[in-house]
């Protein structure tokens, strides 16, 4: 048997397997967020979106037959609770935490609401690319089956990177970030700047929803997200709002939701609730360290009121 | 009923203005702190008739069968006032760190370790007398809660890092402790399909208020929400933690020690949030299991809000949110509603208490303008 040539090679190799795999969703809610952070407001409901995109991905891909009109809906699903979020936070005196926690609350809710019919039938999942042809080793072509979705987020990081330095719309968003009154006195409505950008934030938090019902694990169930949202959010402070950290982060954070199941795999069941709880304790240890409550941290957006 | 209430402080905002303007000087502030609530309540409550009318349910069967199931008979009513008693104690989580302009949504997690300390404790001391076991099991789970939530509140203070995250992102490590261990260490080997830990013992369980179904955890959560109301608003604790919430550098500039003001608030509001979990063990569970995850620390952030963060408040807030829940069950018999239904009204109501902050002070005939 191949696996157990590899004996012990099967633990790192699922871990990083898992840092492609399981990471998708991570860098998809972290990019969304990131836009949104970047024009001065946080959306702590993506959470809520992410459950609703899942569940949305996994309604439109059975009813219709194509994922990839699922992972659309996912992405109209996540931009129309983008919407909310942001058309709540333009009245006066809203305070944008607890939007979030609100909408974390409410998109949870309704997606196991309007997907409780869902639990049951099978709906068409997303295709993979295999990568892994060249080997013989079962556990190395797994780990290199990788999604189309995943290949679109890498790239999307640098391209998120390069608009923001180079793009008048960054440069829009940024100065709505850092500043509200001058982007005001440059003519512009702060308030239209932040809906798109939550909406854009929305949009890519639902297609990382998809992910999770339409490839990895690929079935809906109502435990399907468990703080991968929030994790995501907390990894855009981490990555200081630069996009192309948020790709490493969220690499870093696949890699650290694999270890659980690796050692599963080999028979290391002791502990493992804490594995699985490792991306949670990985991502607490990270903000301990890199947070200080003498300066703000380097990269903030100065409007964001999570920072202060 | 839920909406006859709020209809009727409508009521009386309506008619006050033209029987005494210097009334509404004096109390417009208050009335607008029922009225604007009341009226998020009703327009939430509107909103979640016309999204089941859309799923071919009648809007009027449901306000009646949620009435009935949470105030409709003495049954409900005791079913009610059992899950408001956890509320309370959770909502309290939220609210105290909030007259320090803190954002704490992090009390599942207490809840769960203030449960696993208690089941620990009662479990250490079998064979000791109940009066001597239920103290323990009472201190062990406010100290464990009150740790939990007073790291997220250290780590704020000495790490400047996020309180709302961290104590989120404590909620999924405390889980992760409670499945280790009740899978683990402290599981009972006759805990086949649900893993859980040994039984605390009937006799050492707290019981039911005499003539009633509802456990002492009520009186407990009663007692905890009112002394937060005089901690709060008449001593000097609380207004020094009232000073440091509205301005922090006046704060520091008056010298109040705003460190140990962070960290016992932390403290008290964890510690709350673990005698919720204490109190489903000894008067509910009877053990610790993944059952304690049942999402009262979610709703206790919504009861805290819905209250404007005042503990006095937070008592009938979280018996109206009791009996949204306590109809959940009816909803689903009668209606064929999803079991999460009753989350997604809350999460209507949430949005539109959010909503309505913006009304405060914007209702010309509150202002007492004569």
């Amino acid at each position: 048997m191949a696996d157990g040539s590899i004996g012990l090679w099967t633990v790192p190799l699922a871990v990083l397997g898992g840092a492609i795999r399981v990471s998708t969703p991570f860098l998809f809610v972290s990019l969304g967020e990131c836009i949104t952070e970047r024009s001065g407001r946080i959306n702590l409901g993506l959470e809520g979106t992410l459950v609703m995109g899942a569940m949305s991905a996994y309604g439109i891909s059975y009813l219709s037959g194509s994922p990839w009109l699922g992972v659309l809906a996912a992405g109209i699903t996540g931009a129309l609770l983008g919407a909310l979020h942001a058309g709540i936070c333009s009245l006066p005196r809203v305070n944008d935490v607890a939007v979030g926690i609100a909408l974390m609350l409410f998109g949870t809710g309704l997606a196991f609401y309007l997907g409780k019919p869902l639990i049951e039938p099978t709906a068409p999942r997303l295709p993979a690319i295999d990568f892994g042809w060249w080997s013989d080793i079962p556990q190395v072509r797994a780990a290199l089956r990788i999604n189309v979705l995943f290949l679109i987020g890498v790239a999307l990081a640098p391209i998120l990177y390069w608009a923001f330095r180079t793009t008048r719309w960054g440069l829009l968003i940024r100065t709505a970030g850092e500043s509200s009154d001058a982007a005001r006195a440059m003519g512009h409505s702060v308030l239209l700047i932040r809906l798109r950008a939550t909406m854009v934030g929305g949009f890519l938090a639902g297609i990382g929803g998809s992910f999770l019902s339409l490839f990895y694990p690929g079935s809906w169930n109502e435990g399907l997200s468990s703080g991968q949202g929030i994790t995501a959010v907390a990894l855009v402070i981490f990555a200081r709002w630069d996009p192309l950290l948020c790709l490493w982060a969220s690499l870093a954070f696949g890699g650290a939701a694999a270890l659980g199941p690796a050692l599963q795999s080999v028979g290391v069941t002791s502990g493992y609730h804490l594995f699985n709880a490792a991306p949670y304790i990985l991502t607490l240890a990270i903000m301990i360290i890199t947070c200080s409550p003498k300066r703000t941290l380097t990269g903030a957006p100065a409007e964001l009121s999570i920072t202060r | 009923m839920t909406t006859e209430a709020a209809d009727s402080t409508e009521a009386v905002g309506a008619v006050a203005p033209a029987a005494d303007p210097g009334f509404l000087q004096r109390y417009g502030g208050t009335i607008e702190y029922v009225l604007i609530p009341g009226a998020a309540l009703v327009g939430a409550l509107a909103v979640f008739g016309i999204f089941v009318a859309m799923f071919g349910k009648n809007p009027l069967d449901l306000y009646f069968y949620m009435y009935y199931g949470a105030f409709g008979t003495w049954f409900s009513w005791q079913n009610t006032l059992t899950r408001a008693a956890p509320l309370i104690l959770t909502a309290l989580c939220t609210a105290l760190p909030a007259q320090l302009g803190m954002v704490i949504i992090g009390g599942e997690g207490a809840l769960l370790i203030g449960a696993l300390s208690a089941t620990s404790a009662a479990l250490a001391l079998q064979g000791m007398p109940p009066f001597i076991i239920q103290t323990a099991m009472v201190c062990a789970g406010v100290i464990g809660g009150g740790l939990w939530i007073m790291l997220s509140g250290g780590l704020r203070q000495y790490r400047g890092v996020n309180e709302t995250i961290s104590s989120l992102l404590l909620v999924y490590i405390g889980l992760a402790i409670l499945n280790h261990l009740v899978e683990g260490a402290m599981r009972d080997p006759a805990s086949l399909n649900k893993p859980s830990t040994r039984e605390i013992g009937a006799a050492n369980m707290i019981g039911s208020i005499p003539g009633t179904d509802v456990h002492w955890g009520l009186v407990f959560g009663l007692i905890a929400a009112i002394a937060s109301y005089i901690l709060i608003y008449h001593t000097v604790f609380g207004f020094a933690a009232r000073v440091a919430g509205g301005n922090i550098r006046a704060a520091k500039i008056v010298g109040l020690g705003v460190s140990k003001l962070i960290l016992t608030v932390c403290f008290l509001a964890g510690g709350a949030a673990g005698l919720a979990g204490m109190v489903e063990v000894a008067a509910v569970q009877g053990r610790t299991n993944a059952n304690l995850a049942a999402g009262y620390g979610f709703t206790g952030i919504l009861v805290a809000f819905l209250a404007r963060q005042n503990p006095l408040a937070i008592i009938p807030v979280a018996i109206l949110l009791g009996g949204i829940s306590a109809s959940g069950g009816l909803l689903q018999r009668r209606l064929g509603l999803p079991d999460a239904s009753v989350q997604v009204l809350q999460g209507i109501i949430f949005v539109f208490v959010l909503a309505s902050d913006a009304l405060y002070g914007r209702i010309g005939f509150l202002k007492g303008k004569s």
